[in-house]
């Protein structure tokens, strides 16, 4: 690279170019969106096939999912202050703020594994009724974004470790992470407001 | 737009005061749904359409606060691709349960 970007300001200077890697997984995240959209509408369609089995009401407890919406909300966040570092360079910073959002999403995805648990130990699989199978297929596809998304946070860490500066190609893996995790976030608004809100009213 | 280099540049980069606007106005919203959902105050369908209503408004809330979503030159590209996106989605969530509502009515199998 010919110039210099070092210094805070150039590199401040050279993030404001869109870059064609973000924007290619600007466009992934809107193909996921499309997939997220299809298992909304089957959850939709399927939300009062019970089969004489529990209804949501009966199975969602308002309590369990206040504490796993307040751990990917924190995270969002917490992945905020990691990308003010790294725009400011701060790689210890910056590493530190991943972890914690690593330990929140990890958090997150525990509980959502004890609730199936929970669930299915119960009798209420994914197998009992249409429900349960669109409420397992959406969910489940969420956490395992989730999941992605807490080996790719490692993955990044462990890139970062030792090293003394963020490179433009390493500030565009965290700007993509960003990307995924604020985009599951969202995605996380809509399930608690349609699949589990929704089903408690 | 170009001349407006510091407002682009912070909105752009998502400083802190950005991330803590939009963390705020999301707890907010998060815990008014609940709290309506708790609170049992409005009818069936009141409700439903409160909580949707609080939860498009942290949609956009997230897009403009954690995604940097702005209506730059610069992201066009981006914006155009959420649109289509956008369209399309709607397209299909509305027409299938348009479609699979009429199936019902006239199966008779609700």
């Amino acid at each position: 690279m010919a110039h210099d970007t070092t210094t805070a300001d150039a590199h401040a200077e050279h993030e404001h170019h869109e870059l064609p890697t973000v924007f290619g997984f600007w466009v992934y995240l809107m193909t996921d969106c499309i997939i997220f959209g299809s298992l909304f509408a089957v959850f939709a369609v399927l939300h009062n096939q019970f089969d004489g089995g529990p209804t949501g009401k009966e199975l969602f407890e308002i309590s369990g999912l206040a504490l796993e919406t307040a751990l990917l909300l924190i995270s969002s966040i917490t992945y905020g202050f990691g990308m003010i570092a790294a725009h400011k360079g701060e790689v210890k910073s910056v590493m530190m703020w991943l972890a914690v959002t690593f330990f929140l999403g990890l958090g997150f995805v525990f509980l959502e594994v004890k609730e199936f648990a929970h669930m299915i130990a119960e009798g209420a699989g994914p197998d009992r009724s249409a429900f349960l199978s669109a409420f397992f297929t959406l969910v489940s596809t969420h956490g395992l974004h989730v999941s992605c998304g807490l080996i790719w946070i490692v993955t990044l860490i462990v890139q970062l470790a030792g090293t003394t500066a963020i490179p433009e190609r390493m500030m565009n893996k965290l700007t993509m992470l960003s990307l995924f995790w604020h985009f599951l976030d969202i995605v996380w608004i809509c399930v608690f407001t349609y699949v589990y809100l929704a089903s408690m009213i | 737009m170009s001349t407006d280099h510091s407002a682009h540049s912070e909105s752009g980069h998502g400083g802190a005061g950005a991330y803590a606007i939009g963390f705020v106005l999301a707890v907010i919203l998060t815990a008014a749904s609940f709290m309506i959902v708790m609170g049992h105050s409005l009818s069936p369908s009141g409700t439903l359409m409160a909580i949707s209503v609080l939860a498009a408004i942290q949609v956009v809330v997230h897009l403009i606060f954690f995604l940097h979503m702005n209506t730059t030159a610069e992201a066009k590209w981006n914006n155009n691709v959420f649109l289509f996106t956008l369209m399309f989605v709607a397209i299909f969530i509305v027409g299938t349960l348009f479609i699979m509502d009429n199936t019902a009515a006239h199966m008779m199998s609700r």
